[in-house]
């Protein structure tokens, strides 16, 4: 009766499936590249170079990597709630902003007062976007894809009208920016790995988020409220609650994102924080299908994907929105490829009646 | 038009590695009622399917009318003149029955002349033995109306053999009595040889003239309905002879008052009426029974007592207090709710066997307090115990809860839902799409709860298991509660005309 290798063989078909997607969007692309007279290898060869190749491009790699494993979460927390979240990039940016806006006052004060300002401030920024969302959805049965998303261009534009209105430097004349922490106050590389600071505190968030998730009796209400809302509600768990939570807590890692790659990066808020952080962390977190222990392989990858753009663009003369294609490829692969569960015979449990 | 007999021979079927038939014959005699049956999961559906056109055979072949039949396709056996009535009602609510009609037609012109088509429609219906109104949306009309409309519009598409799925599961007494009495009066005049898929033994003996009987995907008996009665069909069905056993009924209903629902009223939803419950009372010891015409009230009186539909006015009060049906106060007061099609209202099918077994109890410790930290390896252990103690057959705990059987579905939700100390249980339709095995187990299972002192209210579809397992029973129509009589000695034919909202 007892079927004792089906735990392990359900877990090699949830490996399986985006593997396979990966491999078809492989071959997809691959036509693509060869439509344009171009080698599929020679960009393989130098994806690889220019996303793990060399210290430097690995440093490149996780440079990237960092938000994603926070904008990952935005996506990947409501997710398991069964909410498809896709605005996280405004929580990226307007996090950002509010971090830089309220540290203004402290800068005199250093680093230990100033950092944690940020990060609270992004956060709080970033849950409370995100938490709109949520609670659009959980109160009034809005569609919070189509609520995230415009909720997105909002905050977007938002971000725009302050960063070259109210709270411009009026030196920055070709760039619009808020007025900057001052180098004093930002974060600096890991020493000696000269990694960006982002990597630890994403891949602790992931980790927290893990064990949040499967662990503890929020999380575990928190799946069941996502895998069927009736069941939840006959139970009695307050489905609504758990949905706007999981949106702020989604947001705050983005908002968090937005902070940080300030602190690391910039020094103030300005259009370079909308470098589609939010839009890739989509990606990603389908890819990991919603486990944050998994996403941080897969905003690895992704990171490394855009790392190696500019060297790809160098080598073939392909134009920058190749990589693109290729992240729009595999998340259709991805989306395709859930179909493929409970497909293969093999895979399924045996001897039952 | 006239009735045409059909023959299937040595049919196989395979879903991938499973074989849902295996060498099965059945032969229809034109005229003939001819029931169809097996349990769930018997092949009763993959067989009518390969009649159809829905699927196709692997193996076997088909006579229709004597003559060798190829069907591929779901237009071939249209052009053969078979039909089928879904359990599942396949008219668009907001058309007319007219348009219903018209738009089943398979050469339906591009631009309808409605003045002429309503003509022949009039003419059509005249020569009909039941009389269904054509100008009215089927969303307004009755389900046993619906049902007739359906068979009307399989008569109107000149059906001279006909399967019919279930087709009483909807239906009050009166109505699948006078319908199948119709049914079974258009095939003895010669005008339509009928298959009726069921799994009601009374209507059998009533109606039908053969049976055919499946039995896990292979042929299992066939033969007249006068040399066959309900105890060798159903061992024909099983497999082995099964004493349909009467669950024991232990102890007088206590005094104690459990369930208390007063003036309750809810908010009108779309079309239906909402709740309107003067008063509704179970005590501990005791099974209430509420009977109805499906889509009067029953579900919303199940979502407001399980939470999930709010109320707009009156109280519900639980063991003298009022209750809300919040995770707090169902815990405290030791609610339990056995929802209809479990898989879908009480189980997330993704989640574990061991997951979903511990739903009622993850967030609490052994005494009862609120914890942090899910107790994975106590999950694990208490979900063997319901495993073993409730039979529950599953590939392996940690396997999603969706892909066991319906009959194990619904044990591990009877498993949980069970555990521990039960004062007031709501049961709704706990048998749909249960074997006999399984349907005879819950049924037991719901019994022992209330001999344990447990107040049971159920409200069921099914008027033959309010019958056997309630003490006292309750009609809805409409959103009220119509009648309310104790349960020994009822007359089905009362409750009937009640369920109808006839006096």
């Amino acid at each position: 009766m007892s079927d004792a290798t089906y735990p392990a063989r359900r877990t090699l078909e949830a490996l399986l499936a985006p593997l396979l997607a990966l491999m078809a969007a492989s071959a997809l692309f691959s036509v693509f590249l060869l439509v344009q007279g171009q080698s599929p290898l020679d960009f393989l060869d130098l994806t690889w170079r220019g996303a793990f190749g060399s210290w430097f491009s690995w440093q490149n790699t996780l440079q990237r990597a960092a938000p994603l494993l926070l904008t990952a979460l935005c996506v990947a927390l409501p997710g398991q709630l069964g909410l498809v979240v896709i605005g996280g990039e405004a929580a990226v940016v307007l996090g950002g902003l509010a971090a830089t806006v309220v540290a203004l006052p402290f800068v005199q004060m250093g680093p230990v007062i100033v950092l944690p300002v940020m990060a609270l401030a992004g956060m709080a920024m970033g849950g409370l976007w995100i938490g709109l969302t949520g609670y659009l959805r959980a109160r009034l049965g809005v569609n919070e894809t189509i609520a995230s998303l415009v909720l997105a261009y909002i905050g977007l534009a938002i971000f725009n009208h302050l960063v070259e209105g109210v709270f411009r430097d009026p030196a920055s004349l070709n760039k619009p920016s808020t007025y900057g922490i001052g180098d004093d106050n930002m974060l600096g590389s890991i020493p000696f790995l000269e990694v960006h600071p982002g990597i630890p505190v994403g891949i602790a968030a992931c980790i927290l988020c893990w064990v949040l998730i499967y662990r503890t009796s929020l999380g575990f209400a928190g799946r069941v409220a996502g895998g069927n809302t009736k069941a939840a509600q006959l139970q009695g768990l307050p489905v609504a609650r758990l949905a706007v939570g999981a949106c702020v807590l989604g947001g705050a890692c983005a908002g968090l994102a937005g902070g940080i790659e300030v602190a690391a990066e910039y020094g103030r808020a300005n259009a370079s924080l909308a470098a589609g952080y939010g839009y890739t962390g989509i990606l990603i977190a389908f890819l990991a299908r919603f486990n944050p222990l998994a996403i941080v392989p897969m905003a690895v990858l992704l990171g490394g994907l855009g790392a190696a753009g500019g060297l790809l663009q160098r080598r073939m003369g392909l134009p920058d929105a190749t990589v693109q294609v290729l992240q729009g490829m595999i998340l259709v692969a991805i989306l395709a490829s859930e179909t493929f569960y409970g497909r293969v015979r093999w895979f399924q449990p045996r001897g039952a009646a | 038009m006239s009735a045409i007999g059909v023959e299937a021979f040595g049919i196989c079927k395979r879903f991938g590695t499973f074989q849902a038939l295996s060498d099965v014959s059945m032969k229809v005699h034109p005229g003939s009622v001819h029931g169809l049956l097996g349990e769930n999961g018997a092949g009763k559906s993959t067989l009518v399917k390969c009649l159809l056109g829905y699927y196709r055979a692997d193996e076997g072949s088909l006579l229709v009318d004597s003559k060798e039949a190829v069907i591929e396709r779901p237009a071939d056996a249209d052009a053969l003149g078979l039909g089928m009535v879904y359990q599942h009602f396949t008219l668009v609510p907001s058309m007319t029955v007219a348009e219903n009609l018209v738009m089943a037609r398979r050469n339906v012109p591009g631009i309808i002349d409605w003045k002429s088509e309503s003509a022949a429609l009039e003419e059509f219906m005249r020569g009909m033995p039941f009389k269904v109104p054509l100008h009215v949306p089927t969303g307004s009309l009755a389900a046993g109306e619906r049902q007739k409309t359906e068979i009307v519009k399989q008569l109107y598409l000149r059906r001279q053999f006909l399967v019919l799925d279930e087709p009483t599961s909807v239906l009050t007494p009166q109505e699948a009595d006078e319908m199948l009495g119709l049914i079974r009066g258009l095939a003895h005049s010669g005008q339509l040889t009928i298959v009726i898929i069921t799994h009601k033994l009374k209507e059998v003996a009533k109606f039908v003239d053969e049976v055919t009987v499946l039995r896990r995907g292979r042929f299992a008996g066939a033969g007249s309905v006068r040399y066959l009665g309900p105890t060798e069909l159903t061992a024909m069905m099983i497999g082995e002879a099964h004493e349909p056993a009467e669950p024991e009924r232990l102890g007088e209903p206590s005094d104690e008052i459990q369930l208390q629902v007063r003036d309750l009223r809810t908010a009108a939803d779309g079309g239906r009426a909402g709740l309107s419950i003067a008063e509704l009372t179970v005590r501990a010891r005791e099974i209430v029974g509420i009977a109805g015409v499906s889509g009067n009230g029953q579900k919303t009186l199940v979502e407001v007592l399980g939470g999930q539909q709010p109320i707009e006015s009156g109280s519900v009060d639980v063991g003298g207090i009022p209750y809300d049906a919040s995770r707090e106060q169902a815990q405290a007061r030791h609610v339990r709710v056995l929802p209809e099609e479990p898989l879908r209202n009480g189980c997330v099918p993704n989640m574990t066997v061991v997951d979903n077994l511990a739903l009622r109890s993850f967030d609490r410790d052994a005494a009862g307090t609120q914890r942090g930290w899910l107790d994975l390896a106590g999950m694990a252990a208490r979900a063997r115990e319901m495993i073993a103690a409730y039979g529950i057959r599953a590939p392996s705990p940690q396997a999603p809860i969706g892909v066991l059987s319906g009959g194990n579905v619904q044990r591990c939700v009877l498993a949980r839902e069970l555990d521990g100390d039960v004062k007031l249980l709501i049961v709704a339709n706990p048998c749909f799409g249960l074997d006999v095995k399984a349907v005879a187990e819950t049924r037991a299972r719901i019994m022992a709860a209330r001999n344990a002192g447990t107040a049971v209210l159920l409200i069921s579809e099914d008027l033959d298991e309010i019958m056997e397992l309630s003490d006292r029973i309750a009609v809805m129509h409409g959103g009220q509660v119509v009648h309310q009589m104790p349960a020994a000695g009822a007359d089905p034919q009362e409750i009937g005309r009640h369920m109808l909202g006839h006096e």
